[in-house]
């Protein structure tokens, strides 16, 4: 059976949530792996939590992009392998050139931590194939650098490429350009968002959010 | 003894973001201090990073240049958003908090 990697980074917190919900919640096996060690190949899939990995420093996910794991994600990335940041997971990936854009400090100029909705807009990548388009649910926000920017130009390929994966509908938590949530690379196999489908409770009523990790576990299933 | 013609350099690197990304933190600054504190004639505040390091470089060229690579090699600022000014100056040990 497909193995998941968590890759734990200092300063990451939402490790565990994610490592809770997949391995007790959704029965999908999933490891945590410490961000020095070298085994991160061994995976078929990473995901990389939320927090706030060396402290925000300079910017949030410049540091934890620096890394030897880094390198690793890259190579993983290139090779189809996917890949799902969350939060500062996406800072990460962005930081590491992996995904389009950048994320900056929200319009607000303050954290926020609430629930907000989210629309989906592209159900081709792994994260979201069991979803259908525009299916909108709710799911928990909490971050402060959440706003997704990109210049003209970067916003047009990201848009003709069909990248941006969910939206925020009728809701505004952070001033992110088109309402951005998450956005996958060109491949469609390494997704960023900044939402926490982790931190949504699992039953009837919230289940659409952990159908991230669901779509995910069903496309790393052998056909 | 052949003296060192090398000398050390205080060099101010500022990271400011491009026009298109807009700036919370100076508005709210130029919003709720500046203008609501009676100085109407300030039209604009943009929130900046500074960063000041101390170099041994031959020349003020040198250093400005060697920071400038160093920080677009190692992403202290990051392209997608953000212009980064490099600016150096004779000092020494004693202009920065070492």
């Amino acid at each position: 059976m497909a193995r998941i990697g968590i890759v734990v980074f200092p300063g990451s917190n939402c490790d565990r949530d994610v490592h809770y919900i997949l391995n007790k919640v959704l029965k999908i096996p999933a490891d945590f792996v410490w961000h020095t060690d070298s085994k991160l190949s061994a995976y078929d899939s990473v995901i990389i939590p939320g927090g706030f990995t060396y402290g925000d420093r300079l910017r949030a996910g410049v540091i934890a992009a620096h890394t030897p794991v880094a390198i690793e994600l890259k190579k993983m990335a290139k090779g189809g392998r996917t890949i799902l940041g969350i939060c500062n997971g996406f800072q990460i990936l962005v930081e590491c050139g992996l995904l389009p854009g950048a994320l900056v400090m929200n319009n607000s100029r303050s954290f926020v931590c609430r629930w907000t909705t989210i629309r989906v807009d592209n159900n081709k990548t792994p994260f979201t194939s069991l979803l259908k388009r525009n299916q909108t649910f709710k799911i928990p926000i909490a971050h402060g650098e959440g706003r997704y920017v990109a210049d003209g130009r970067l916003l047009k390929s990201v848009l003709k490429n069909n990248q941006v994966v969910f939206r925020y509908f009728n809701d505004d938590p952070n001033g992110s350009v088109d309402h951005i949530a998450a956005v996958c690379n060109e491949e469609g196999n390494v997704m960023g968002i900044m939402p926490h489908p982790e931190r949504a409770p699992v039953n009837r009523s919230f289940d659409e959010a952990s159908m991230i990790f669901r779509c995910l576990s069903t496309y790393l299933q052998p056909k | 003894m052949r003296k060192s013609n090398l000398a050390d350099f205080l060099v101010l690197v500022t990271i400011e973001n491009k026009p298109f990304v807009s700036d919370p933190e100076g508005e709210t600054i130029l919003r709720d201090l500046v203008v609501k504190g009676g100085y109407s004639n300030i039209k604009s505040v943009r929130s900046t990073k500074n960063l000041k390091m101390i170099i041994t470089a031959k020349s003020k060229s040198v250093a400005e240049e060697s920071v400038r690579k160093m920080c677009k090699d190692l992403r202290i600022f990051n392209p997608v958003i953000s212009n980064c000014t490099v600016k150096a100056m004779l000092g020494n040990a004693n202009s920065t908090t070492k």
